[in-house]
Order: C-alpha cells, then sequence, then structure tokens
C-alpha cells in the first residue's frame, strides 16, 4: 500500500511521465501561488473522486455487477467513461457549493480553479487507471491521493522554476511556451531517477 | 485561396491548435512513441472532431447557453465510446497499446475547444471544415514527433527498419531515451521554437523587457 503510494507520487507521476493534466499543467504555472492553489484542489478532488468512481464502477458497470438485480450477465463498462465525466462534473460543482458555505476562505482560494479541474485529464486518466489495473476500494483511495499529490508536487515545482526564468535571457522564440516545454522534459528526468525507490 | 481551403490549410501551420494554441498536449505527448500509434490516435481524433462539430452544430440552436458544456460533453464523449469500441473490436492490439488515452479524446482540448469556439456559432458544413483542418493539424505534430521519436529511438518508421541497430549488426545505437517520457517534452519544446522562428509574429510577448547595460531596453 506504501508502495503504491510512493509510486503514485515520484515514479508513476501523472504529469510527468504520463502526461496528463497538461493543458492545466501549462496554463496555471506562471506563478507558484495560483499553481499550489490548483494542486491542493487537484488533491481534494482526485482523492474523493477516484474512489468515488470505483465505487460506482464495481457496484453498477463492472461485467457481473449487477448480479444483485438479476441481471449478472450484463456488461456496462463501455458506459464507463461517460459515467466518470457526469461524476466529475457534479462533484466539483457540489464540493464547490459545500466549501461555499462552510469554508468560505478556503472557497475564494480554490473556488476559480475548481470548474477548471472538471475537465481535466489528470482526473478522468486515474479513474480510467484504477478500472484497468483492478485496484481495490483502498487501494483506488490510495492511489487518487498520491496520483493527486504527485500532480500537485510538480506544478508547484514546475511553476517555482517559470517564475526563476522569467530573469534569464533566452532566445526570442524559445521564450515561454518553448522553455517551458523544455524544463518539463527537464524535470520527467529528474523524477525517472525516482524508478526502483522503494521502501525495504 | 477558396475560404473552404483556406479553413482547412490555417490550422496546419499558422493555427496549428498544438504548437501555437498549445492544446491537446497530453495525448500529443503520450502516444508518439511509434508511428502507427501516433497514427490511429490521429485519425480516431479527427473522426471524433469532425463528426462532434457537425453533429454538435446542427443542433446549436436548439440547445440553451447554459447547459451547452454538458451537452457538447455528451455527445462527445459518446462518439469517443464508439470510437474506442470500433478500435477494441477491429484492432484489438492497437487499443491495448493506446490504453487510456483514446478514452481520454474526450477531455482532449482540442475538441472541445472547436466545438464550444466554432462549432456553437457556425453552420455544419464550415464547422466540420474547420474540425478537419484542426485534426490535421493536431495530425501533423503528431506524426513529425512520432517520426523523430521512432526513428532515433528503435531506427525504425511504422515498424520497418530504417536504420541497421547494431543488435542486428548494423552501426546505429538506438537512443533508449527517445522512447521515454522526457524527450516528446523536449521535441515539441524545439518544435514550438522552430515553428516561432519560422513565423516570427506567434511568438509571445514579453512579459516585461531585459534592460542591457548601456542599451535602451528592448521593446
Amino acid at each position: 500500500m506504501i508502495d503504491l503510494f510512493q509510486r503514485s507520487i515520484f515514479e508513476e507521476n501523472l504529469a510527468l511521465s504520463f502526461f496528463l493534466g497538461m493543458c492545466t499543467f501549462l496554463a496555471v504555472s506562471r506563478q507558484v501561488k495560483t499553481a499550489f492553489g490548483v494542486g491542493v484542489s487537484l488533491i481534494v478532488v482526485q482523492g474523493i473522486s477516484v474512489p468515488l468512481n470505483h465505487l460506482l464502477y464495481a457496484n453498477f458497470l463492472a461485467p457481473g455487477a449487477l448480479a444483485w438485480a438479476g441481471m449478472g450477465d450484463l456488461d456496462l463498462g463501455f458506459l464507463r467513461l461517460i459515467t466518470f465525466l457526469g461524476i466529475v462534473a457534479a462533484m466539483v460543482q457540489v464540493l464547490e457549493m459545500v466549501l461555499d458555505r462552510f469554508a468560505p476562505a478556503l472557497h475564494a482560494a480554490m473556488g476559480i480553479y475548481l470548474p477548471l479541474l472538471a475537465i481535466n485529464c489528470a482526473i478522468i486518466g486515474a479513474s480510467l487507471f484504477m478500472v484497468e489495473r483492478d485496484y481495490t476500494l483502498a487501494e483506488s483511495a490510495v492511489y487518487g491521493l498520491g496520483t493527486g499529490i504527485g500532480w500537485a508536487l510538480a506544478i508547484t515545482a514546475f511553476a517555482a522554476i517559470r517564475e526563476r526564468l522569467r530573469y534569464a535571457d533566452i532566445p526570442r522564440g524559445l521564450e515561454g511556451l518553448g522553455a517551458a516545454f523544455i524544463v518539463a522534459g527537464i524535470m520527467s528526468m529528474g523524477f525517472s531517477a525516482f524508478v526502483g525507490v522503494g521502501l525495504p | 485561396m477558396k475560404p473552404a481551403l483556406k479553413q482547412i490549410a490555417d490550422p496546419l501551420v499558422d493555427k496549428n491548435p498544438v504548437a501555437v494554441h498549445i492544446l491537446g498536449i497530453c495525448s500529443a505527448l503520450a502516444v508518439t512513441t511509434s508511428m502507427s500509434t501516433a497514427l490511429t490516435m490521429s485519425v480516431a481524433l479527427t473522426v471524433v472532431l469532425v463528426l462532434a462539430a457537425g453533429i454538435i452544430s446542427a443542433i446549436r440552436a436548439h440547445v440553451p447557453s447554459q447547459i451547452r458544456i454538458i451537452v457538447q460533453l455528451t455527445i462527445i464523449a459518446t462518439l469517443v465510446i464508439l470510437a474506442d469500441q470500433l478500435l477494441q473490436a477491429f484492432a484489438y492490439e492497437m487499443s491495448q497499446r493506446l490504453t487510456v488515452f483514446v478514452s481520454l479524446i474526450a477531455t482532449n482540448c482540442i475538441v472541445l475547444g472547436r466545438t464550444e469556439a466554432y462549432a456553437m456559432r457556425n453552420p455544419p458544413l464550415p464547422s466540420m471544415l474547420d474540425g478537419l483542418g484542426n485534426g490535421l493539424g493536431y495530425s501533423l505534430v503528431l506524426m513529425v514527433v512520432a517520426a523523430i521519436r521512432e526513428l532515433f529511438g528503435a531506427g525504425s518508421l511504422f515498424g520497418v527498419q530504417v536504420l541497421a541497430t547494431q543488435a542486428e549488426g548494423g552501426w546505429f545505437v538506438p537512443l533508449r531515451l527517445m522512447l521515454l517520457a522526457p524527450s516528446a517534452f523536449i521535441i515539441i519544446g524545439l518544435l514550438v521554437w522552430a515553428m516561432r522562428v519560422w513565423r516570427p509574429r506567434l511568438a509571445e510577448p514579453r512579459e516585461f523587457a531585459l534592460r542591457r547595460p548601456g542599451k535602451e531596453a528592448r521593446p
């Protein structure tokens, strides 16, 4: 379990080794402060949505899951994409309302990023990976949290580098996104050095 | 140039969705380890994009603007599921290699971006042409990146050996790095650089100018 957690943060980092959530990753990494806000929001959404999607998939969509309703030979697995999209969009909406009601300060800090995360491929991607790798409920909770933390870590570090990069004199055409891609590539190399790190 | 032709040609270079607008990067990076996966992905995305643009623009007058995003998402997701099922039925091996990335066409910013920005405001035919152009622009970048990665990473193109590798008695030592994640980022970064040197007006405006000793700040 700890191994899975560690692996989902570093070795299988969603942003840097599976390229998920790249649009958001590049768009909101100009400042460390906003990047951190998005990162924390993603941890929360990811930590809730992956186990939630697991429950839904295991009880309704997986082959034979509807045996309790007398439809044991039904396989609704093909509906998972559209279901996950709906769940994540709805969850983001509910989370926003709950935060607005009970934690206005947190809502003010995270609110603007939440709708952005509704169609982030990191979230949908993690849920699809969860199905593909047959995680149990506990594993999927750990996986959701781990990938969220890994993504947040990557975007915060990336934003910090980009802030510094602004003071560098880079060739005209490479400024901005070109340099950002190359920095992400070098960071990805750094993260791949974590491959094989495991607890004894 | 005829307007229809221009609509297809524009997104290839000047308004390229990947290299200029930086949309749909996730899959562009992930499926480019070999040209055959990149080609499959490009075809799947282009077909989904053209059909989604056509359908959405055909019903655009009947969709209330408050729920338009969810309507678009549902249509796109349905088309993506169809594409995924077709791949699983007729090209099972390929769908195993693409894993979740076919499904992730649904959250690809290019599709939602084009339907939201173009298809919601234009009649079906121009929308489909616009979808086709953007799909081709995406495919172009994917094929270029995949060609570089496969050629230098494995010495082959479309699985056909082009450079004789050392393992088979040739001279070429495959660069393993090319098949790993970092190279994809770096190649796209260099591609963006090349595009901006070629078409300087695509470069981003400076956030602030550098001050050089003895010179005025550059604009």
